[in-house]
């Protein structure tokens, strides 16, 4: 017994020395699933981790989780995509400096044989509305997220309140809604960066584009250190900065999948 | 099928050329897993050996407790932690949540129980002779039961085993107060389901492939432990 017990804390010691060397500061981002899954911030938090001797710890989750975990505190920056709930957040004195980082916008995704007939439409409520009609399949992220509340916005304009069996509120991020809607041979409502991300797995076609009502906009909001005293102001005054900075931008335009760009910034 | 053996091909490349994010999955799942069961295994253990020795009230009440802390949902254990070390909790001001240390807490919560029941049940079927015996040669009360667990090693390997095996292939835990960083919280089980969440098929079953094998090999060399 003795020489295992040896054993195990000589492997115990072993894991923590060679436990890769801690970055000199961590800073919590909570963003969306799409920035994350998309690929966008692999390449634009390396340079601004490298320049400033720091890790950028990434909490994906929908924006709604986001922005609670900005509430109580736990993440000291949020990097997401709903006004209306961003207004809310900093009208509770939860958040500062929000600045327009980036935007992209929604589509309306459908199989190809098109059984709601919404295919090149132009209005996102009309479609829906269509899609209600008919009862045709259509899978809801049910999360919160920013894209969930952006849904709801639209079934509102339509006028109805979507349930039934053919309503799958299916409670999962983005990409795995994609997934879902695809086996399901459904329509769903996705932003435009990830439905690209997805594009080579899913053979799902974009339906509905160009609503104005579609468009998705992505702020950065640093957590209010005022309530949250261990917020670290200086680093994320920095990634706020860089964010909007021109190095920062070009990064986001230049960020393609297949040939395509994904992000917009503000111009 | 073209599909799966295409995955598996490129999951095989993966493995092989050491892909970056693989490995420091496969890193962050042992090490943590590691620490914990040793937590637990100086917990759970000595907790186990008390009750199989120990004639108390309330003795019959605390095993049925241990048996059902074995059943522990694990997002139950991910959803309580997470409330006490969220920001707003009361453990909030230690700024553990999302970090490594978290994880490690809620798989020594995951594994005590099975640890201290697979231990209560080697005690109570040593040779119950071992520690009068010990006793009437002049150890202590200590010094005997630490003789009885040496007897009793395969048992108690046995417990650690078993531990390890739930906190390496548990995911509610690590998603839940990891929060899945790359590099930082992300074990191989958080992400598989990222990974099956983004499509990413191949991935996904490269760390499966890696999961099982390091359970192997864990199981191989406690085996070798066992024939000294």
């Amino acid at each position: 017994m003795l020489p295992m017990i040896r054993l195990t804390l000589a492997l115990f010691f072993i894991a923590i020395l060679t436990q890769p060397a801690l970055a000199s500061e961590h800073l919590r981002l909570a963003t969306t699933t799409s920035t994350e899954n998309s690929g966008l911030l692999a390449a634009l938090l390396p340079p601004f981790e490298a320049a400033n001797d720091c890790k950028i710890d990434v909490i994906a989750v929908g924006t709604g989780k986001a922005i609670k975990l900005g509430e109580t505190g736990d993440v000291d920056v949020l990097l997401v995509h709903s006004r209306a709930a961003e207004e809310n957040f900093l009208a509770a004195g939860f958040g500062v400096d929000r600045r327009d980082v980036m935007y992209n916008d929604f589509v309306i995704l459908g199989p190809g044989v098109d059984p709601a007939g919404i295919a090149g439409s132009k209005d996102a409520a009309v479609a829906l509305k269509k899609i209600f009609d008919k009862g045709v399949t259509f899978v809801s992220r049910g999360d919160d997220s920013g894209t969930n509340k952006k849904e709801k916005e639209i079934w509102q304009a339509a006028g109805v309140t979507p349930s039934g069996a053919w309503y799958l509120e299916a409670g999962r991020g983005m990409g795995e809604v994609i997934t879902m809607a695809t086996e399901r041979q459904g329509y769903t409502l996705s932003d435009r960066a990830t439905y690209h991300a997805y594009a080579s797995k899913s053979n799902l076609k974009i339906a509905v584009e160009g609503d104005a009502g579609l468009f998705n906009p992505y702020g950065v909001i640093m957590v209010n250190p005022a309530k949250h005293p261990h917020v670290k102001v200086e680093l994320v005054k920095k990634f706020i900065d860089f964010l909007t900075s021109a190095e920062g931008q070009s990064l986001i335009t230049a960020f393609k999948i297949n040939g395509k760009q994904l992000f917009y910034v503000a111009k | 099928m073209d599909y799966l053996l295409t995955s598996l091909g490129a999951a095989l490349s993966m493995i092989i050329n050491l892909n970056h994010d693989v490995e420091s999955a496969v890193w962050t799942s042992l090490y943590t897993s590691l620490v914990a069961i040793v937590i637990a295994a100086l917990i759970g253990i000595p907790i186990g050996a008390a009750i199989a020795l120990g004639r108390f009230p309330g003795r019959r009440l605390l095993t049925t407790l241990l048996n059902t802390l074995m059943a522990l949902p694990t997002v139950v254990v991910g959803l309580v932690l997470f409330g006490l070390f969220s920001r707003q909790g009361p453990l909030g001001p230690l700024g553990l949540l999302f970090t490594p240390w978290a994880m490690i807490v809620g798989q020594v919560v995951l594994a005590t129980p099975i640890v201290a029941n697979y231990a209560l049940a080697a005690v109570a079927g040593a040779d119950p002779r071992i520690l009068p015996t010990a006793m009437t040669l002049g150890a202590g009360r200590l010094r005997g039961t630490w003789l009885l667990i040496q007897e009793i090693r395969f048992g108690m390997m046995a417990a650690i085993v078993a531990g390890f095996g739930r906190v390496i292939s548990e995911v509610g835990v690590a998603m839940m107060l990891g929060g899945n960083i790359r590099g930082t919280t992300r074990t191989m089980t958080t992400a598989i389901a990222l990974e099956t969440s983004k499509g990413e098929f191949a991935f996904g079953l490269a760390l499966g492939l890696v999961l099982m094998s390091v359970a192997l090999i864990i199981n191989l060399f406690l085996n070798l432990l066992q024939e000294d």
